[in-house]
């Protein structure tokens, strides 16, 4: 029998588990030691209990900011994707459309937003509207790539088997884009709640309420600061299984023959 | 009727594979890359082609393969031209100097490939994937993927997938430059054996003389500047052949009269 320490999944799951469990412990400890006031910082039981007490206003946040994150997500994708399949059928395209989609990318999301925000009536348009606007570069440009980096001796050999242009896009240059494709769906991803909740922030600015960024705006006028926490670790916690359901996906298409996918090798 | 069949059996037989009719080629930028050939294939030989770098072994094999076409003269495949190849009897393969497998696709996919894109049933393909794997001995690796194999397995992975369409004419691009000299023997003795039972004509690029004697019917030597053939050296051993062969005193001649010849193409490869 195998060592406990010794099992894979001892070190991926139980040694970070260890460290979380040690920072939440001290910290607790130092709070409870020094008797930091909960208005300042909060101990690790003060923002359960704010959890539990506020939960439905919170929950309720969680699922106007995921609503947005995903529609964004999933909007980055489908259009991101076409895009990219544009670019690569047509150089003129690529030329002409590459400095708006640049453009996009390099204005911060912060100085856009409130005007998306003004000329957008309906809350969750303007807000999915914003969290796409930055999440879609990724997607456009890794894809781009993927779909262009075909290896050449293999693209000969499907020329030489005369494969027509769907079979070539079929066989070859979709399964070579893939690796390319999820790298930029990892960042996208991440992006797309990175927008939903600065949106959320720039809206709730105008007193538009929406999403766990207003939760927060809202707590920190109160000084409630563990409902701030409750919030703000409600984000994080989207945002890693988000980040982890990624990776999964990563692994299930690519973890039998792509390099970026495989477990280290023994 | 059955005399008349078999007549034409005969006939077919004897058409040479390949007819190389003064076909030149000059590159784009001027340089003459191949001087008027002048070559025949005929069914069931085995050619390899070798000379010092810049003598057009590559270009004539491309010529042959119908990659790049000649800038002037003619080329004939079984009498006709390039657009009958394909048809049954007819069937071309072209193996890389890389195995040029698809990383993506488990082993057996990717010997079904051509079958696949000529849109062939599934079925069928499968099968012929089958038996073209099991040629190469390679039955027990269909489920894997290219990176779990060794560079001579996906060499063999890369001749099932030439093999899979049931090739009249192999042409092999140095297919086994980049693999050790145990790998490589063992390689060369299944090719050779199985284009003699299949009675394939090949034409293979090489750079060993020993590789060159051991595989061929008949050696073409070439020479550079312009790129020509500079003479051609029989190989007069009988099929199938082994380890024995390479082990002979007639083996060892042979490479020395070839290294002969080698040398004065080199020499008359110089620039004058």
């Amino acid at each position: 029998m195998t060592p406990l320490a010794q099992r894979p999944w001892f070190g991926k799951v139980m040694a970070p588990l260890a460290v979380g469990v040690i920072i939440v412990i001290t910290w607790q400890w130092a709070c409870t030691a020094f008797e930091v006031p909960r208005y300042l910082f909060p101990k690790p039981t003060d923002i359960a209990d704010s959890l539990a007490t506020n939960w439905r206003p919170l929950f309720g946040s969680l699922w106007s900011t995921l609503y947005v994150t995903f529609l964004a997500f999933g909007l980055s994708v489908t259009i991101g994707t076409a895009i990219a399949f544009m670019f690569v059928q047509s150089k003129l395209i690529e030329l002409s459309l590459l400095p708006y989609a640049v453009l996009l990318q390099v204005t911060p999301i912060a100085a856009v937003a409130p005007l998306i925000i003004i000329l957008v009536k309906d809350t969750t348009t303007a807000l999915t509207l914003c969290a796409t606007v930055i999440a879609i570069f990724p997607i456009i440009s890794n894809t781009t790539i993927g779909l262009r980096s075909v290896d050449p001796g293999l693209a000969a050999y499907f020329r030489m088997n005369k494969a027509g242009r769907w079979a070539t896009l079929w066989r070859l240059r979709i399964p070579g884009a893939l690796p390319f494709f999820l790298a930029g769906l990892r960042i996208s991803s991440g992006l797309s709640l990175v927008g939903a909740v600065v949106a959320e922030f720039i809206a709730g600015t105008g007193g538009t309420s929406a999403g766990l960024a207003y939760q927060i705006m809202q707590a920190s006028f109160q000084l409630d600061i563990p409902q701030m926490f409750a919030a703000l670790f409600l984000i994080t916690l989207t945002g890693v299984l988000l980040f982890a359901a990624m990776v999964k996906l990563q692994q299930i298409l690519l973890g039998h023959w792509h390099e970026s996918a495989m477990e280290a090798e023994r | 009727m059955i005399d008349m069949l078999d007549q034409t059996a005969t006939t077919i037989s004897r058409t040479p594979v390949v007819e190389i009719l003064s076909a030149e080629k000059i590159f784009a930028n001027g340089v003459r890359g191949l001087d008027p050939i002048q070559l025949s294939i005929r069914p069931g030989e085995f050619i390899s082609l070798i000379g010092p770098s810049g003598c057009g072994k590559s270009t004539l094999l491309k010529l042959i393969a119908n990659l790049i076409e000649p800038t002037d003269g003619k080329m004939l495949w079984w009498r006709g031209d390039f657009s009958k190849v394909g048809t049954i009897g007819r069937q071309l393969a072209f193996v890389f100097q890389d195995p040029t497998l698809m990383p993506w696709s488990k082993v057996d996919a990717n010997v079904r490939l051509p079958l696949d894109l000529a849109g062939m049933p599934k079925a069928e393909a499968r099968q012929r994937a089958e038996a073209a794997l099991a040629h190469v001995g390679l039955t027990q690796a269909a489920k894997r993927y290219p990176r779990q194999l060794s560079g001579g397995m996906r060499m063999r992975v890369s001749i099932a997938r030439a093999l899979v369409t049931n090739p009249d004419l192999l042409l092999m691009d140095e297919p086994f430059g980049a693999l050790d000299e145990f790998t490589r023997n063992k390689l060369d003795e299944d090719l050779v054996n199985l284009c003699f039972e299949r009675n394939l004509t090949n034409v293979f690029v090489t750079h060993s003389i020993y590789e060159a004697i051991f595989l061929s019917t008949r050696i073409i030597v070439m020479a550079a500047n312009p790129g020509r053939i500079f003479a051609e050296y029989i190989v007069d051993e009988p099929m199938p052949r082994n380890d024995n062969f390479r082990r002979s005193d007639r083996f060892g001649d042979m490479c020395r009269e070839l290294s002969a010849l080698l040398s004065d193409a080199s020499l008359a490869s110089l620039k004058p």
